[in-house]
């Protein structure tokens, strides 16, 4: 385990700021062939036949085991299938065991299929995006689960990849409540080549987009839980020593790249009042990732904790 | 006869004249079906832009203080604006 290629601290501290880090194509070849062969074709659109009956017969089609939720996630998968082995990759392994730590566990999985317009002609449904929503429930935790979502084809915009919000993961609400945002300043449409891996933080937003090609898209997402510890199981050697605080507001130029900047960058949608608190919210999942209950980026935990002498 | 497109804005501040971060129209007319994550840009720089193009404000999201132990809490968007127009269709 200790050879696995874990994330470095920029890394990890973009996922912490942003709450996704993205792969793009390190899923080989044959991987995606042999996983869309066991997924199986998916038949033609069928006149009046609704949507719910073609995604069903297609789901019970498809050669992805029923796996019970809480079982290890070694041992989710039969070896050998195309979901074991990108499992097993070296990147895939490092990766999860730098976020969620060791022994995470397999919460559940799902074969997301956006259909192109001919199916919803055919059940007489509208053609729609998701909603955006956030996965399960209010989740009040500091720890988190993750979700990787596997693009084993080539998506293009017009095919409907999943929608999602860069630095929304650590907004508590509650699952389909924000689908009254249609639109939202900063968003990302995932647009990519076969093999493609989107690791996100479970408490981001997102949704399906709607799929206007004439093909159909897959996308399959497996969640993740720790079972262990979360906390400084990325690639430590890569954290710099935090000698003191940067100067903050008056600047006479660009700050160098640091595992600050990158948590103290703001996203597009950020209110003016509440990125701040999001950057402070970043601070203490910092604290928590590194372990570290004193660290804090340009003042915004240190002048809160700050008490007068009595 | 008369039907209501609704806009509704998210602000980067409880100002109209501030920046649009978030966006979503519901056209009653039926001539455009809007839906999620079909515009990148927003319609208007900020509120008052909306305002200027005739929408009309028909609702904004209150002030509300910070609850003792909740003050750094984040969930869903804080400023929104409801606009409407009330259209004259042919139907």
């Amino acid at each position: 385990m200790n050879d696995l290629p874990l994330l470095s601290a920029e890394a990890m501290a973009s996922f912490a700021a942003r709450g996704f880090l993205r792969f793009d194509g390190v899923v080989p070849e044959d991987i995606n062939r042999q996983f869309l062969e066991e997924m199986g074709d998916i038949d033609p659109p069928r006149p009046g036949q609704k949507m719910r009956r073609t995604y069903g017969e297609m789901l019970a089609r498809a050669g992805v085991p029923q796996v019970p939720a809480g079982v290890a996630l070694a041992q989710a998968y039969p070896e050998g299938t195309a979901l074991k082995r990108l499992l097993d990759l070296p990147l895939v392994s490092g990766a999860i065991r730098s976020l969620v730590g060791e022994d995470p566990v397999f919460d559940h999985h799902f074969l997301h299929v956006t259909f192109p317009p001919a199916y919803h002609e055919a059940s007489g449904g509208e053609n729609v995006s998701q909603h955006y929503h956030q996965d399960s429930t209010i989740d009040p935790r500091r720890a988190f689960d993750i979700q990787i979502m596997y693009y084993p084809h080539t998506v293009t915009r017009e095919m409907g990849g999943t929608r999602f919000l860069p630095g929304s993961h650590l907004r508590k609400v509650s699952e389909a409540a924000i689908a009254r945002y249609q639109n939202i300043r900063g968003q990302q449409h995932m647009v990519c080549e076969g093999g493609t891996l989107l690791f996100l933080h479970s408490g981001i937003w997102h949704g399906g987009g709607v799929n206007v090609s004439d093909r159909t898209r897959t996308m399959f997402k497996v969640r993740i839980n720790p079972s262990r510890s979360q906390v400084r199981q990325f690639d430590v050697s890569t954290l710099k020593p935090q000698d003191a605080q940067r100067p903050i507001f008056y600047l006479k130029g660009p700050l160098p790249n640091s595992v600050e900047q990158i948590l103290m960058t703001p996203e597009p949608w950020h209110e003016n009042d509440t990125s701040r608190l999001e950057l402070l919210n970043r601070v203490k999942l910092w604290r928590y990732l590194t372990g570290d209950p004193d660290y804090d980026a340009d003042y915004w935990a240190t002048r809160l904790e700050t008490l007068a002498d009595a | 006869m008369l039907r209501q497109k609704v806009l509704a804005l998210y602000l980067a501040n409880s100002a109209l004249d501030s920046v649009v971060v978030g966006w979503s129209l519901w056209d009653g007319t039926g001539e455009t079906r809007r839906m999620a994550g079909d515009e990148d840009a927003p319609p208007y720089p900020t509120g008052l832009h909306a305002l200027r193009d005739g929408w009309r404000l028909i609702q904004a999201s209150p002030l509300l203080p910070h609850a003792r132990g909740e003050e750094f809490d984040l969930a869903y968007l804080k400023y929104e604006f409801l606009f409407e127009q009330i259209v004259e269709t042919g139907a």
